[in-house]
Formats: structure tokens, sequence, C-alpha cells
């Protein structure tokens, strides 16, 4: 019968003697660390009723006797005084957790460790940029011919794959702008400008924003995972060995996949947010298709065109460098790669946004409105 | 409720009846017997996809065997209905996996605590951090290795967490699967003292995989050879060089097979009991 750990305690001159007995072992503990805490001056820990004890019931024991000074163990057996004998050393200098500082130091701290980490990474980027324009030009001088191999891969990825959720993403933009702008609109009895509002929006904007948005998560998510294993599993440093530059071989034919295809998503989720555009306006106020092509061709610019088309390789490179600018900054542990990741999408949505700001206040400034 | 396990109680800790593991087409085990004794450290050897792991896994119940019953302490997991009565064999032992397996987002003091926080709720905080303490100094960490997460540890050093973590709640039972894989001869041969000296000290049976011959000279009291999908010799190195067997010769007779054998002899470092 496997009896639960338990003592008595007889009180003598000087201090209680404490005979244990059952198994003093972890899973028949119970309250015994708790009790004995109670029990006043010790003088002897006495071992020899115990029927078993482990590491847990020897700590135990030998913190007694440490508290307790002068306090003696006897009747241990072999086996016992082995683990006694294991635990006797002080094990107070051994630290559990780490020192806790005042919460506004480690307010101060955090501040200023994210802040120097924000620079860091800006720093990187625009490094990491740099360093891929040189091997743009490196590999243009020497005349070496391009990986089209890996660049038509990544063509297929980056965008024919992404051909239907784009699709299907902006046509519903386009329905919401519609439905909202008529609500509007209504107001003043000109339903007719919301085909205004959605075909200068889309063409200009959100078409190509949205797209961003995208691709980011789609593709700049992947090529931080894909080039962060390539780290972990030390395939970077055998290119580096082999004399392949990682640069040439890995980063450019993404970069150059995702600058050379975001004008054409940007297009194609443009023209498919006019459609459903299109579709709400036919079904919701009533304008036909014609009168809804015909309309679109007088009140979009040609600038708005452009202004999409500009925008859009810049976007593409942006999301293809932060990309592979965190997967190249994985180290250790695979942890790193989702953070990295993350990061990667977070930076490439963000700086899509704020650049797309700046562009928007440049050409408005100059006269393409 | 079902009567608790009493590892001292049995002469035999694991006992491996008839094992088949099959993945598809590929037997990995075969008609596979193997007795563990109480208080032993036994190293098994094979050669790379021999099945040590898959057995460790079958023995432990991460893979459930094709045909086949593996009995730890009496009890076979699959049989086991009663919740109360797996968690009750569960905590009889420890495992120490290749890589450490430490939880990456915990330290190594609350890694040490997981297990016992596990099975123990009522432990009060003060004595789960000098449980962890303790655990910390006996696999020989230094100091400050408490607070740390494992990233920030060496590979060695991850081992030795992985340890401390498997020895958490103080079973019977110990699993090491490739414990000096990766380490360096000196931490590898500082590894194998400890083992010995953790089984020595708190009465541990041991199942150690292992592709090192130092170890099993310097820490296993009898080896298991896995070979031809099934276990074709167990016991002490001795006996084994008396076997005729084709690769149990090549194996202790090949080049670092000898070396490890000299090494040993020059020290005299038997594992004698």
């Amino acid at each position: 019968m496997a009896a639960w750990a338990d003592f008595e305690h007889s009180d003598g001159a000087d201090g209680a003697e404490v005979r244990f007995s059952g198994r003093l072992t972890l899973a028949r503990l119970g309250d015994l660390p708790a009790r004995i805490e109670e029990v006043g001056p010790i003088s002897t820990l006495d071992l020899s009723q115990i029927q078993r004890i482990d590491t847990v019931g020897a700590w135990i024991v030998t913190r007694a006797a440490a508290q307790h000074p002068g306090a003696r163990i006897v009747g241990a057996s072999d086996e016992a005084q082995r683990l006694l004998d294991a635990l006797a050393s002080d094990k107070s200098e051994y630290r559990v957790h780490a020192d806790r500082r005042p919460v506004w130091v480690r307010m101060l701290e955090q501040l200023g460790t994210s802040s120097v980490a924000i620079w860091d990474e800006l720093i990187g980027i625009i490094g990491f940029f740099g360093a891929m324009l040189v091997a743009v030009f490196t590999q243009i001088r020497a005349r070496r011919r391009l990986r089209w191999n890996a660049i038509v891969t990544r063509f297929q990825t980056v965008g024919v794959d992404a051909l239907p959720i784009i699709g299907l993403m902006s046509f519903l933009i386009g329905i919401v702008i519609a439905q909202q702008g008529a609500v509007q609109l209504e107001q003043f009895g000109l339903e007719v400008f919301t085909i205004n509002l959605v075909g200068r929006a889309s063409i200009r904007e959100l078409g190509l924003l949205m797209t961003a948005i995208m691709v980011a998560g789609r593709s700049g998510s992947a090529f931080a995972a894909q080039i962060g294993t390539m780290k972990l599993t030390e395939e970077v440093d055998a290119m580096r060995t082999i004399g392949v530059s990682p640069m040439e071989a890995i980063v450019l034919p993404r970069v150059a996949a995702s600058t050379l295809l975001m004008p054409l998503l940007g297009f194609y989720a443009s023209i498919c947010a006019i459609i459903g555009g299109g579709v709400f306006a036919w079904v919701g106020l009533e304008i036909p298709p014609l009168t809804y092509i015909q309309r679109l061709r007088e009140i979009i610019p040609m600038t708005d065109f452009w202004a999409m088309l500009i925008k859009a390789p810049v976007f593409g490179v942006l999301i293809g460098v932060t990309g592979c600018y965190s997967g190249m900054q994985v180290r250790q542990n695979a942890e790193e790669v989702g953070r990295r990741t993350t990061a990667a999408v977070v930076a490439a949505i963000f700086l899509v946004i704020v650049l797309d700001a700046f562009f928007a206040v440049f050409f408005s400034s100059i006269g393409w409105n | 409720m079902a009567e608790f396990i009493q590892p001292e109680n049995f002469d035999v800790a694991i006992r491996v009846n008839g094992l088949v593991n099959r993945f598809g087409d590929a037997v990995v085990h075969d008609n596979l017997d193997l007795e563990v004794h109480s208080g032993e450290i036994l190293g098994v050897v094979g050669g790379s996809g021999t099945g040590k792991s898959v057995l460790m896994r079958s023995i432990i119940g991460l893979q459930t065997p094709t045909a086949g019953e593996v009995e730890v302490y009496g009890k076979t997991l699959d049989t086991i209905a009663d919740e109360e009565e797996s968690r009750d064999l569960r905590r009889r032992w420890g495992v120490m996996f290749q890589g450490g397996a430490l939880f990456s987002t915990l330290t190594v003091a609350e890694n040490i605590q997981v297990p016992l926080r596990e099975y123990y709720p009522r432990l009060d905080q003060k004595l789960l951090d000098e449980i962890a303490a303790y655990k910390v100094a006996m696999v020989g960490l230094p100091p400050d290795a408490g607070p740390k997460y494992p990233a920030e540890l060496s590979g060695g050093m991850v081992k030795r967490a992985g340890l401390a973590r498997a020895l958490a709640l103080d079973p019977a039972l110990l699993f090491l699967d490739e414990p000096t894989a990766g380490l360096d001869p000196i931490g590898a041969a500082k590894f194998d003292e400890l083992i010995r000296e953790l089984a020595d000290t708190m009465g541990l049976t041991v199942f150690l995989i292992t592709h090192d011959l130092d170890t099993l000279y310097a820490t296993c009291d009898r080896v298991a050879v896995l070979a031809e999908k099934r276990v074709i010799a167990v016991g002490t190195i001795p006996e084994l060089l008396a076997t005729e067997h084709p690769w149990i010769q090549d194996y202790f007779n090949g080049p670092r097979g000898r070396s490890a054998a000299d090494c040993h002899e020059a020290h005299g470092a038997a594992p004698e009991r």
C-alpha cells in the first residue's frame, strides 16, 4: 500500500524530534511541505521509518535542516543519503526568475530598444536595397544572363495564382464603393456621379492599393518565409560558398517578379472593381452598361492611368525588397521565421500606404487632378 | 481508483513483446522482443534507419505499434482506458528528445516547472522555484541559466536543460534519445558522467539510444543491438563481443569501436556497480 508522506513530532529539550513516515515522494507529498514549516525549533529529522524518498522529499528534509540550525538528519538509508548529499550544497545562488526592474524603467527601456530597432530596420532596408541595385548593375555590366527560369516561376506564384483572389476582392470592393457612394449621392439626386466615384477611385487609388496589400500578404510573406527557411537550413550559406550570389539567385528574381507584375495586377484589379461598380450601377441604379462605359471614358483622365502605372512598380519593388530583406534577417531559430514574416507584411503594407500618400500629394501638385 | 504503480516492485521495467511497426510497405520492426531491467542503464544501438527512435516512441506511446505489446511497469498504454491510470504511468518516465525539445517561449526554469504544474497543480510557487533551482544545479547548468530562454543557450546547455525537464517529476524511468549527439568530445564525456551519476543517485532505469561508442563504454550496463528489424543481441559489451554476428563485430571492432575500447581500458572507467 502506498502511504502518503507524513511525520509526527515530539518536543525534546533542545527542539522537536521529527519522524517522517510513508513515501516521501513528489506524488505522495500532500501538504507536508506546509505543515513542516509550522513546527517550531527542530533538533532531529528522523528518516528511518520512510518507505521511499525522491529528490523532492530529500529537498524538503534538506530545507528543514537548513532552516533549523543544529538540526541533525538521522536514520537515512544509503539511497536517501545519496540524494541528501546531492542536494546538500548551497543552491541559493541558482536563480529562477530574471531580475525585475521597476515598471517605468522597463517602459523606457522598451521604448528605447524599439526605437533603435526601427531605426536599424530602416537603415537595413535601405542598405539592402542598395546592395540589390549593385547586384543589378553588376549583372548588366557583366552581361550575365538573367535567371529567366527563376523569374518566370515567380510570375506564376506572384501573378497568375493571385488572379482569382485579387479579382474577386476588387470586384466586391467596386460594388461596395458604388453602393456607399450611391447612398450619399442620391440625397442630391446625383446618382450618376457614382460612376465618377467608382471609375476614378479604382483606377487611381483603390485597385492598386488593394492589390499591393494582397500581394504583400500573399507574396511578400512567402518571400520572407522561404528565404528565412533557406537561411535556417544554411542553404544561403551553401550558395555563397559555391560562388552563387544569393542576391542574384534568390532576391533578384523575386523582386523582379513583384515589380513587373504589380502594374499588370493593379490594372486587372482596377478593371475588376469597375466591373463590380458597373454591375451595381446596372442592377441597383438602373444605369445600362453602355452608358456606364461611355461615361467612364468621358470622366477618367489619362493621367489617372499613368499615375497608377508609375506607382505600381514602385510598390512592387517595395514589397519584394521588404519580403526578401526580412527573410535574410532570420537567424537562429524557427520562431524567428514567423516573426520576420509578420514583420515583412506589416512593413510592406505600411510603407505602401505612406508612399501612396506621398504620390497623391505629388500628382495633385503637378496638376494631375 | 486503481492502485498507484510502485516502480521499485518491478524487476523488469519495460517488456516489449513481438513488436511490429510498419509504415506503408516499409517494415521497421518485425517481432521485436526486449526487456529493460529496473535500475540498469540500457544502451540501444543500431545503424541509421533501424528504428531506434521508433522503438522509443512505441514504448512511450507516441507511436501506436502495428502489432505486439509494450508493457511499462506491467501496464500497456493502449489498453489503459482510465485517464487517471495513464497519467500515473506517464509521470513515471521522463523523456529527453534529441534536440532538447524545450518550449521556446518559456525560460529554462519554467520548462522544468511545466510537468510539475501539470501533475501537481497545488504545489506552491516557492517550492516550485526551489525544485527548479536544484534541478538546474543537479544537471550541472550554471547558476544563471534558470531565467534564460532556450535560444540563449549553447547546444550542451540545451541538452542539460532537456535532461532537467525530463527529471522534473523524479521519474523512475528515463528515456534519452542520442544525448551526446552534436556535443564536442569534452562535453559528451561530461554528459556521460552526469547520466551515470544521476542514475546512481536517483536509482534511475535508463533507456539510452546512442551512436556514441564512448557513451556505451562509459555509462551502459547492458547494450541492445537493433538490426534486421529486431533486437539481435542484448548483453554487456564483453558478452556482445563474444557473439559472431557480423554487424556487432563490425560495430565494436571497427576503427572507432577499437579506439573507444582502448581508451576505456586505458582509463579503467569500468561501468561497474
